[in-house]
């Protein structure tokens, strides 16, 4: 080597939470749970989409499995991409969603990271009945109508509006008559009668850990941000399984007091923030630690998303059960309309102070991709902010290009930089 | 007597490395163009070798050396890198120096560049995964062509009747072009519409607002595909001299503004 030398770059590293520590542990608790009771056959298990029902399914005793949480867990351990083609054998297109192929690849491979993850455990727990709720997208239906074959077990749903506008009561009304329909047949499932005042108080502790993990969340709206995107996507895991539960409650708690120790003393999740970044669309699940480092090493804090944000319920009412949590899932940011959409997304812009914009076009999720149809060249326009789009997957690694991936994050990175000054 | 000070910029692209030395006036003093391979760091300092005898000048003498590129962490001599989207715009800046939309047709990449009246980037694109519109296209297509790449140009500019492909996909455009070859169509209409082809992959990136200029060694090697994108978008397009060395001139820049 001659010449000038290459510096050596000091790479900003994200700080751990101590508090991730709680959010694993009741992450292990609650699939342990769910385990023997998978092996006992009692209590009974119901499989609930992501933003489904699960009051109900938790006022009527069932404990509840999440198959979206279970396909990001086999994104994240990096197991997805193998087993995605064993359902594209099946029929089942590499272009649809590639949570469903992933997860329905490992089940037929007899795979599950939760057997890596927590000792004891060897298969994922066995439904009684599968709830799904289409405001995620379509895909959830034919996902859980495979699994509801597999197992012989009944499959219930709740069609949503989506390009919802304004919400009107009618909206409302329509969505708490499908909830209310699936008391009977869950009853007949539980051996239990339904009980209001349980699904009250349940309804009240969904609402209050929604509460938390919008307050969470929102505490990276302080310089420096305490909290990133990538730390989200692993703490939010109480908010989605855990919702209607006293212990997730608790655990965010705990985190929350920690965010605001970190935002007294003025500590940042990264080292030296420079740059405040949005991130619209799914994590990638496989590069979450690349695209967390990538990130911090450019001193680019990715701190807010409307991913994380999506587990907000702030309509759930506790003494209008039904009609309020018809409400919050229609108020959801994936059914709304494309105004309404950018509306949202300009105010988070706003709370969080940003920067700039990341969107990610992930092939297989068109529900969860809102750069498709000009959003980032309107909310361009509208606000001043530069925004970027990266091409890449929730779950399918064939789909990516880490180099394109870097390139473009880079001289994002410097155009704020330059920009700046 | 002490030689004057001069600076280096290097663009390792996935097809080809591009080493450019200004001098303190930013006059381009020398460059040298290679095969990437597969060492890039042994490919930049070969290129650097060149580069720095057609410039009459010796390592000594570089102040500041910037890398950019697929292969910019590769460069042992470089003291920072910057991405090749930066390094474009800021080459381009120099020659054009006023609002642009850039269109760069790399290797492996394209990149479509806007920039402000101050030569602010406000924004950019590169290609999605696919290679279509790239210099692989080109590259594929000749193999299947059974031409050389040198021979493209030429024939493009022959063409009387062109074919239209239609396809996203390098693969799908190969069969089309395979489906051409058996009905018997003339090799430069197809050469022709191998072009049109790249072009359109281009246009539908990015709209072009501002002047438009146009580099990339795809563009230093095939001046027939610009004036055809002139004739596409109905407007002028600058073409700097070097079209290929724009992001090692770039690159040399930052060397030279970012001077330790």
């Amino acid at each position: 080597m001659w010449g000038h030398v290459m510096s050596d770059e000091k790479k900003p590293v994200r700080k751990k939470l101590k508090a991730a520590s709680e959010a694993s542990r009741f992450m292990a608790n609650y699939y342990h749970e769910l385990d023997a009771a998978s092996q006992k056959g009692q209590p009974k298990i119901a499989w609930c989409t992501s933003v489904g029902p699960a009051e109900i399914l938790r006022a009527l005793g069932f404990l509840v499995y999440f198959p979206e949480t279970h396909a990001a867990m086999l994104g994240a351990t990096r197991m997805s991409t193998e087993l995605i083609p064993e359902a594209n054998a099946l029929g089942y297109s590499p272009d649809i969603c590639s949570y469903l192929t992933a997860d329905i690849g490992a089940f037929l491979r007899g795979v599950t990271p939760l057997s890596r993850i927590y000792k004891g455990i060897e298969a994922i727990p066995k439904p009684d009945v599968l709830v799904f709720n289409t405001n995620q997208c379509r895909d959830v239906q034919d996902w859980f109508a495979w699994y509801g074959k597999k197992f012989d077990a009944p499959v219930l749903g709740i069609y949503t509006h989506r390009n919802v506008g304004k919400i009107t009561e009618a909206h409302v009304a329509s969505i708490a008559k499908q909830m209310q329909e699936l008391i009977e047949p869950l009853e007949k499932v539980s051996g239990r009668s339904f009980d209001l005042d349980r699904l009250k108080r349940v309804v009240a502790l969904s609402r209050a850990c929604s509460e938390l993990w919008r307050n969470v969340l929102e505490t990276a709206s302080a310089k420096p941000s305490p909290l990133t995107f990538f730390d989200g996507t692993t703490l939010m895991g109480p908010a989605v399984v855990g919702r209607g539960t006293r212990e997730a409650v608790d655990v965010y708690k705990i985190l929350l007091a920690e965010l605001n120790d970190r935002i007294k003393d003025k500590e940042g999740a990264i080292e030296d923030e420079r740059f405040r970044i949005y991130w619209d669309g799914m994590p990638v699940w496989g590069r979450l630690r690349a695209h967390s480092d990538l990130f911090s090493g450019l001193k680019a804090s990715v701190l807010a998303s409307t991913y994380c944000n999506s587990w907000i319920f702030s309509a759930l009412d506790e003494n209008d059960p039904f009609n309020s949590m018809a409400r919050a899932y229609t108020e959801l940011f994936i059914v709304r309309s494309d105004d309404e959409k950018e509306t949202y997304i300009k105010k988070m812009l706003e709370l969080f102070k940003v920067d700039g914009v990341i969107y990610h076009d992930a092939k297989t999720c068109p529900n969860n991709t809102n750069c498709r149809y000009g959003m980032p060249q309107r909310l361009e326009q509208q606000t001043g902010l530069p925004s970027l789009t990266i091409n890449a997957d929730l779950n399918d690694m064939r789909m990516i290009s880490d180099e394109q991936t870097q390139t473009n994050v880079e001289a994002f990175i410097e155009q704020l930089e330059e920009n700046q000054t | 007597m002490k030689s004057k000070p001069c600076y280096a910029g290097v663009d390792v692209g996935a097809s080809r490395t591009k080493v450019a030395i200004l001098d303190t006036s930013k006059n381009l003093i020398g460059h040298a163009v290679k095969k990437s391979g597969t060492d890039f760091t042994a490919t930049a300092d070969a290129c650097l070798i060149l580069a720095l005898k057609m410039a009459g000048k010796k390592k000594s003498d570089i102040k500041n050396t910037v890398s950019t590129g697929y292969g910019r962490k590769n460069v042992s001599f470089a003291r920072d890198t910057k991405t090749e989207i930066g390094c474009h715009a800021k080459g381009c800046f120099l020659y054009f120096p006023f609002a642009t939309t850039i269109i760069d047709i790399g290797g492996q990449d394209n990149k479509v560049i806007k920039l402000d009246r101050s030569g602010k980037r406000t924004g950019f694109k590169m290609n999605r995964k696919c290679a279509a519109g790239t210099g692989a296209f080109l590259e594929e297509m000749a193999m299947r062509l059974d031409v050389s790449l040198e021979e493209m140009n030429g024939l493009a500019s022959q063409s009387k009747n062109m074919i239209k492909l239609g396809s996203f996909c390098t693969v799908f455009s190969a069969t089309e072009v395979l489906e051409n070859i058996r009905q018997g169509k003339n090799l430069p209409d197809i050469v022709k519409g191998v072009y049109y082809s790249m072009i359109k992959r281009v246009l539908e990136m990015d709209a072009l607002t501002e002047k438009v200029v146009m580099t990339g060694g795809v563009v230093a090697h095939n001046a027939f595909m610009v004036k055809m994108t002139e004739e596409m978008i109905g407007r002028k397009i600058l073409v700097p001299d070097y079209p290929q060395l724009t992001g090692a001139i770039g690159a040399a820049l930052y060397a030279m503004q970012n001077k330790p």
